[in-house]
């Protein structure tokens, strides 16, 4: 007796009916399915399978954590589909599972980030800040000890990570060099030249000239850290340790210039070393910096102009895309909803074309047709606009490739929505004496917004972030002379996606903390409209 | 007369609306010269030229490849993983059920190619671990794409099992049909609309998707269609033109043939679903 009643199916049945109590056993028990089952079986056996490959990896690199994780989700998946209770989450599980690793966790992880300076110059900690300055600043200085370079690497030659097999010219002895410093390596695993060049050594591939050569920006950036500077290489087959020009002072936590003397102070809530005349190194680490960013984005003079101007042209694109592609189709589809209109399926056809198309192609060839020298829509009416140089005909021109990609979904959608109403209510109109448009108005229109406002909300949502429809046509130009990171076409995503990946170096953190805003105005505007449909539907249905 | 006339006006402007950008892209694919300033609206010549370089001289049949590969099973893995959560959220009352659908609204308005950084730094430590569902792989990218699975589609779907009358599994359950039994072999075939029309907005969404897939897939055989195709006229915009014309329009090949498959479905379910959406 192991039946579980659960949901609302089950609540709406006594357990025990006496009134067709004929059959009360037959009725309990659930008839599992031998293929049910078996099906069951294959696809936990699966699961356990690949937990157990995928533990392997995690057991290697002693990524207990990760280990941990992984066990415990196979129990729970396990559990849940071993015991009949829980029905919902049996059905709910599969899809929650990716949601939680790919969607979810990337999600918060870049909602963290808003609250942190992260981006160029700010990524690592404190300690690798520290490392990247003193051996940048290594210089090859008289007398510096020159080592015998050999370039070796764990992995692939032609991608696996460098390091660098150095025999020092007094005591022989041979050493290897990466990212985190030197290590010596024991004489009987390694071949020496008498030049001192290892050819050979237990446990790395040394590369040959070809392979090396290949590699040589890579090598040439590449640096050993040591105690009082770095090794650099100089070509491929000599290294020397060079001292470093500016050195990290623990007791003062502050960068000191050997040179110069100047001194550049650790400054923890900047993320950065600052010198008294207010000059900052490049490198820095990553901090909190609360909401530092938030209120950049609405206080900073030169951000929070043009964010309102892109904000305000936001929602002008999105309204105008979801409202034109809507008033194009639903014509169209009116126009064609009567059955005296010959060839309707041609038409149809022909009409659905754009939506089967690929839309990011369509819209780098829109691009091409808006070109002012050889572009269709100058050469068809025989003008020479420069479409995508001035602000106005730039969004008029995004707008109308927004117009062509979506109203053959709205096409589809009304028609499909216009059967559905019944043809007696539109005919009842006529008997009552109003005309056409009338009846429209008063009956067909409300009966059809009803059907598809929900559609409208989420197509003005994505609308609202529609990166490829910008991105992919003017990538935010027009640009004012004066300010390269915001032109007048540009979305808030494109100009947040700039802003995180731009030239002008990542700032994922105020990227982040934009891309909050966004989201936090799409659910606000969208919740409201949803709340509007509600009544709507009470009050027509 | 003129009450049918103005009907065919409509559809003639709308048609040829629809028509001249579609009549530059086949004009640019057949031009012999393949260059973008080479080409009108009608066709100038007819070639096979653009085809066989594309063929010939890039990784498009790998790209379009791929492209069905990870968009067909992504599309139907993502919309079997929303039925299955659709009908919990429609046929059975549990605890947390009003906020597991209003969160699945909630997260996917967040801008989610913004979190590409996080999603790069995680897929660093997969194919580091598992190289098998790292970069530039089928896997890799198909599960990335099931991180989207549950959510508007979720909705749709749920809005649809709502109009189906509750006496129908209620009966089944009466007869002893286990709840799976309930769903595969009684609600399933008869959300076969929904099912068409969400996996045709999958299947077309995830063709055209092009942010991830640029990070996620370089190297040359791996990438899909939008990443190939871009890269075709990323450098040399003007001369590869018919190429990229003509990638285009075989690009819209396996979108057609999905809405053919489907199209019995598709105006019943966009309505349907739109109704109690």
């Amino acid at each position: 007796m192991t039946t579980q009643l659960g949901g609302s199916a089950s609540r709406a049945l006594p357990a025990t009916d006496p009134g067709r109590g004929s059959e009360p056993a037959h009725r309990k028990e659930r008839s599992v399915s031998a293929f049910g089952l078996a099906v069951k079986i294959v696809l936990l056996g699966l699961l356990v399978s690949f937990s157990v490959w995928a533990a392997f990896p995690l057991i290697a690199g002693e990524h207990w954590v990760g280990l941990g994780i992984l066990v415990a989700a196979t129990a729970l998946l396990l559990y849940a589909y071993l015991t009949p209770r829980h029905i919902p989450a049996k059905y709910l599980l599969p899809g929650t599972v990716f949601l939680v690793i790919f969607q979810l966790f990337p999600v918060l992880y870049t909602a963290s980030t808003a609250f942190t300076n992260f981006g160029d110059g700010h990524r690592g900690s404190k300690q690798d800040a520290v490392v990247a300055i003193q051996t940048a600043s290594v210089t090859q200085v008289p007398g510096s000890t020159e080592y015998a370079l050999s370039i070796a690497t764990t992995g692939d030659p032609a991608t696996g990570p460098i390091v660098f097999l150095i025999t020092d010219p007094a005591s022989k002895k041979v050493s290897v060099g990466d990212g985190f410093g030197l290590k010596e390596l024991p004489a009987g695993d390694v071949t020496v030249t008498s030049s001192g060049k290892v050819t050979a050594a237990r446990g790395y591939t040394v590369l040959n000239v070809g392979q090396a050569s290949a590699r040589s920006k890579e090598i040439t950036e590449f640096v050993v850290p040591t105690a009082g500077g770095a090794i650099r290489s100089t070509g491929l087959s000599r290294a020397y340790e060079g001292k470093a020009g500016r050195v990290y002072d623990a007791a003062t936590d502050s960068i000191r210039d050997t040179t110069s003397g100047k001194v550049w102070k650790a400054d923890e809530s900047l993320g950065a070393f600052v010198a008294s005349d207010g000059e900052k190194l490049a490198q820095g680490w990553k901090v909190n910096v609360g909401f530092a960013n938030f209120t950049r984005a609405l206080t900073d003079d030169s951000i929070s102009g043009p964010f309102l101007g892109t904000l305000v042209w936001n929602f002008v694109f999105a309204i105008c895309s979801t409202g034109f592609t809507f008033l194009l189709g639903m014509f169209i589809a009116v126009a064609l909803h009567s059955s005296r209109v010959r060839f309707r399926n041609l038409y149809r056809i022909l009409l659905v074309l754009p939506y089967a198309m690929p839309s990011f192609a369509m819209l780098l060839v829109w691009r091409d047709m808006f070109n002012t020298d050889f572009g269709l829509i100058n050469n068809l009416l025989g003008i020479h606009t420069n479409w995508f140089g001035g602000a106005m005909t730039a969004r008029i021109a995004v707008i109308l490739v927004q117009l062509w990609l979506g109203y053959p979904y709205m096409f589809l959608v009304c028609t499909g929505a216009l059967q559905a109403i019944p043809g007696e209510l539109v005919d009842a109109t006529k008997v009552d004496g109003a005309s056409p448009w009338k009846g429209f108005r008063a009956v067909t229109l409300p009966l059809l917004m009803i059907a598809l406002t929900p559609l409208l909300i989420s197509s003005f949502a994505f609308n609202f972030n529609n990166f490829n429809a910008i991105w992919l046509t003017t990538e935010g130009a027009p640009f004012p002379a004066d300010n390269l990171t915001n032109g007048a076409t540009d979305l808030l995503i494109t100009y947040t996606y700039r802003l995180a990946f731009g030239a002008s170096g990542a700032q994922y953190g105020f990227a982040a903390a934009i891309s909050i805003f966004i989201f936090l105005i799409v659910a606000v505007v969208s919740t409201i409209s949803f709340r509007r449909t509600r009544h709507q539907e009470e009050v027509y249905s | 007369m003129t009450q049918v006339g103005w009907r065919h006006l409509v559809a003639v402007l709308g048609v040829v609306f629809a028509i001249i950008p579609l009549l530059f892209v086949l004009s640019a694919a057949l031009n012999p010269l393949g260059t973008l300033s080479s080409t009108e609206l009608l066709p100038t010549g007819a070639s096979t030229e653009n085809f066989s370089k594309l063929f010939g001289s890039t990784g498009f049949p790998y790209w379009f490849v791929n492209s069905v590969v990870i968009a067909g099973v992504a599309a139907s893995a993502s919309v079997f993983l929303s039925a299955l959560a659709a009908y919990a959220f429609s046929r059975r009352r549990f605890a947390g059920r009003r906020v597991g659908l209003m969160s699945l609204l909630l997260i996917q308005m967040f801008p989610q190619f913004l979190a590409v950084v996080a999603i790069f730094l995680m897929f660093s430590t997969i194919t580091d671990l598992w190289p098998a569902f790292g970069f530039n792989t089928w896997w890799g990218m198909i599960f990335l794409y099931l991180g989207g699975a549950l959510g508007v589609n979720t909705w749709l779907m749920k809005g649809f099992y709502d109009t189906i009358p509750k006496e129908l599994d209620e009966s089944a359950y009466v007869d002893g049909a286990t709840h799976s039994q309930i769903f595969f072999k009684i609600l399933l075939p008869l959300i076969a609309p929904i099912l068409a029309v969400t996996g045709l907005l999958a299947f077309i969404g995830t063709i055209n998707e092009f942010l991830i897939a640029n990070v996620f897939l370089t190297e040359g055989t791996s990438k899909t269609l939008a990443v190939g195709l871009y890269g075709l006229i990323a450098g040399s915009r003007d001369t590869n033109f018919g190429m990229f014309c003509a990638g285009t329009l075989l690009t819209a090949i396996p979108t057609v043939g999905v809405f053919m498959y489907l199209q019995r479905y598709i105006v019943e379910g966009l309505s349907a679903g739109a109704v109690k959406g």
